[in-house]
């Protein structure tokens, strides 16, 4: 099943490395992984898309928090969720293609961010699954490019991450 | 007080209690070994290769409980000090290794000596930092020690760029009393409901199995769990890195599990209704075949780490907390409810089990023309009143020594259980010694394993470390053999290793004593004489047979109850 997980680490250097490396060397896969900076500047998150059985996931959880450098680590799958993905897309839009579109850029509620004479460039936000909809619907409309930021996640409610005190 | 990072270093080990480095110096170090030179609080062992140094301070972390120090120089030092702190790492042990670094302002510049030491020990250590300001240095190091020496312990790496130790740049020097990690805050006190619950399953056991692991001796509980086990009455068996946590000679230990386990070990582990496992991580030479493992079993299981549970095997009452903790609980429960019950199937269990040890698996066939190996670690025993502290390479002569040594005391067997180290014997066996000046040091070997890092018999001398060397020289790669005689219809690659250096010149030549043994008869002579030159460094080279084999054993992909006995 696939899962977000969503990690608050000590803003250190090397700490995505330190990640990155744990699911290499044991051979968990990571289907996106997005990293920035939060309102705490002592801290990054880490929101990463994996998948794996129940026991695969657990022990995903468990070595996450042993990193020395982890302060939290949260399986979104565990609560009620927002997931949202930012996707930019290049098409060749010439005549005759172009309305169509625009209309399916509006009907997903995307924007068009960059036009030419012969291309757009589509911005749109989403559940993942929203996005490859997008994708699957521009049919036989060629892509120039797609670049997609990887899922974020963000529990419902009125409650953040709760960061342990020393 | 205004000091140096040199300095600073150095009065951080103070401030830790460190009485002794292990270490080789280079480029980038210079600083920290000059401002070294200038003190005497802090003795410095200086190896011959820095794999050596690493294990050393292994060696002497794994027979004091303390944590062992470390210092290398940056580039080709850290590299050679890989295979040492993964070696630590797969064991848990608490190591702080001190790395040099080229200057700050050259990194990335592939710069002479200059290697990425964060990033190529990041997958073998618990934790690493690199100090980049000399006013960091010394809560950088009180934080390794303080990662290193609590939770699941372990090796934890900080690399220090030369500007740092700049003897010329002095920063205001206060040792930070406490440290806090809102990231790292591991769990001693075990949950107390769970506790309850596996009391409960535990007191009612038919036919129980107490499995403990190396967490006992790290978290030493060995006093608790002597208790707990005596007090149920129940039979115990002890993994390769816990062995010497519950007394070798009590009637009620079934001797070492897995791979090389004894017959009733892995018996009685198959056939267990409950399990308690104690500090033990189930790995894959413990638990044979996965799918096969424990089948009748309740597994009640005790770790510090989180992550250690339900890894391999899905537990039915996980505990996570300090094993001595917990263990302290436990008794205090098992008191309560007075004990285990006193129960007919409980009886009936014991019979079976004696019925299993009735097997005698460890006999061997003896022969009057030819040293059988396990004899040699048998008479070692006898020699040294089993009370040595014993260090042993990888292969054959590890596990004969785990088999026929019988430890009674945690801390005396030191072995890389792991990652299986060879070349870790000796330099492991010089850190124990240097720890225990007045103890007896063996280090069982092999002539393969040995010549992994014999060049520490000139650190040796050096330090007048008598260790006593006991080599079990068959000739052959003597686990690799036997497999491929069991599993390649004995096809010997690469497993005979010929032009063999002469031992004993090998050994005079660093100033040593060197015995050859050829006869069962004269082996123990030759011990108890080279155990009676308590001054001298021995090196005992057995010649043994070659052909002999390591039983009982469970194959890869078997599960414990299908093993190959003599």
């Amino acid at each position: 099943m696939r899962h977000i997980i969503s990690i608050l680490m000590e803003n250190e250097a090397g700490a995505l490395s330190r990640v990155a490396g744990l699911f290499s060397a044991r051979g968990y896969n990571i289907e996106s992984l997005c990293v920035a900076p939060t309102h705490d500047e002592s801290l990054s998150r880490l929101t990463l898309v994996t998948s794996g059985d129940e026991q695969v996931i657990e022990q995903i959880v468990k070595q996450l928090n042993k990193l020395i450098d982890v302060v939290k680590v949260q399986d979104m799958a565990d609560t009620a969720h927002i997931e949202r993905e930012l996707m930019l897309v290049k098409l060749q839009a010439f005549d005759g293609v172009r309305e169509e579109v625009y209309r399916l850029a509006d009907i997903f509620r995307g924007q068009i961010i960059d036009v030419t004479e012969s291309s757009y460039t589509v911005q749109l936000v989403g559940p993942g699954s929203k996005l490859d909809a997008f994708i699957d619907a521009l049919g036989s409309t060629p892509v120039v490019e797609i670049v997609r930021s990887g899922a974020l996640g963000i529990a419902r409610g009125p409650r953040g991450m709760l960061v342990p005190e020393v | 007080m205004e000091l140096s990072g040199g300095q600073i270093l150095v009065e951080c080990l103070k401030a830790e209690g460190v009485d002794t480095v292990f270490g080789y110096p280079g480029g980038a170090v210079l600083h920290i070994y000059d401002a070294l030179f200038q003190q005497e609080d802090v003795q410095h062992v200086l190896v011959r290769h820095e794999q050596g140094a690493v294990h050393m301070a292994d060696g002497y972390a794994r027979a004091t409980g303390k944590p062992g120090v470390v210092l290398v120089t940056s580039g080709p030092g850290a590299t050679n000090a890989v295979t040492g702190i993964a070696t630590a790492h797969m064991d848990s042990i608490p190591l702080v290794v001190f790395t040099g670094q080229v200057h700050s302002a050259l990194i990335g510049n592939d710069a002479f000596q200059e290697v990425d030491n964060v990033g190529i020990t990041r997958p073998c250590v618990k934790h690493n930092f690199m100090v980049k300001d000399v006013r960091d240095m010394a809560e950088t190091i009180k934080k390794a020690f303080y990662v290193a020496t609590t939770g699941r312990p372990g090796p934890v790496v900080v690399d220090i760029p030369k500007d740092v130790t700049d003897p010329k740049v002095k920063v205001p020097f206060e040792y930070p009393e406490k440290v806090a990690m809102r990231s790292y805050q591991p769990t001693e006190k075990g949950h107390s409901g769970q506790i309850r619950k596996a009391v409960d399953l535990i007191v009612n056991a038919e036919r129980p199995m107490i499995y403990t692991g190396g967490g006992v001796i790290l978290g030493r509980a060995a006093d608790e769990l002597t208790h707990f086990t005596r007090k149920l009455g129940y039979p115990i068996t002890q993994t390769l890195m816990g062995l010497g946590a519950y007394p070798a000679n009590d009637k009620q230990h079934l001797g070492m599990l897995g791979m090389h386990g004894t017959y009733e070990a892995n018996m009685g582990m198959h056939h267990c209704d409950v399990l308690i496992a104690i500090g033990a991580r189930f790995d894959d030479r413990v638990t044979g075949d996965l799918s096969k493992f424990c089948p009748y079993a309740k597994i009640v299981h005790v770790d510090i780490d989180p992550s250690s549970i339900s890894k391999n095997v899905i537990v039915d009452v996980p505990i996570v907390g300090a094993v001595k903790s917990v263990l302290t609980e436990m008794i205090e429960l098992v008191n309560q409810a007075g004990g285990a019950k006193k129960t007919k199937e409980l009886e009936s269990w014991w019979d079976q089990i004696e019925q299993w040890r009735g097997m005698k698996c460890l006999e061997y066939k003896w022969s009057d023309e030819i040293i059988k190996p396990q004899y040699v670690v048998q008479k070692l025993w006898e020699v040294t009143g089993g009370d040595a502290f014993v260090t042993s390479d990888v292969g054959q002569h590890q596990m004969w020594a785990a088999q026929y040594y019988g430890f009674n005391k945690p801390h005396r067997w030191i072995n890389s259980g792991g990652l299986g180290t060879m070349g870790f014997g000796l330099p492991a066996a010089l850190g124990a010694k240097w720890a225990f000046p007045d103890e007896e040091v063996a280090c069982v070997t092999g002539e393969g394993s040995i010549q992994m890092c014999s060049q520490e018999l000139s650190t040796a001398l050096q330090y007048q470390l008598p260790i006593k060397i006991v080599s079990l020289n068959n000739g052959y790669l003597g686990m690799v053999r036997q497999w491929q005689e069991f599993f390649y219809s004995g096809r010997y690659a690469m497993s005979y290793m010929e032009s063999l250096p002469d031992f004993v010149k090998l050994a005079e030549s660093y100033g040593h004593v060197g015995m050859r043994i050829e006869k069962p008869s004269d082996v123990e002579g030759a011990l108890r004489e080279a155990f009676a030159m308590k001054d001298r460094l021995v090196f005992m080279d057995f010649q043994t047979d070659p052909e002999e084999n390591v039983y009982p054993m469970v194959p890869a992909g078997a599960g414990l109850n299908e093993m190959i006995l003599l």
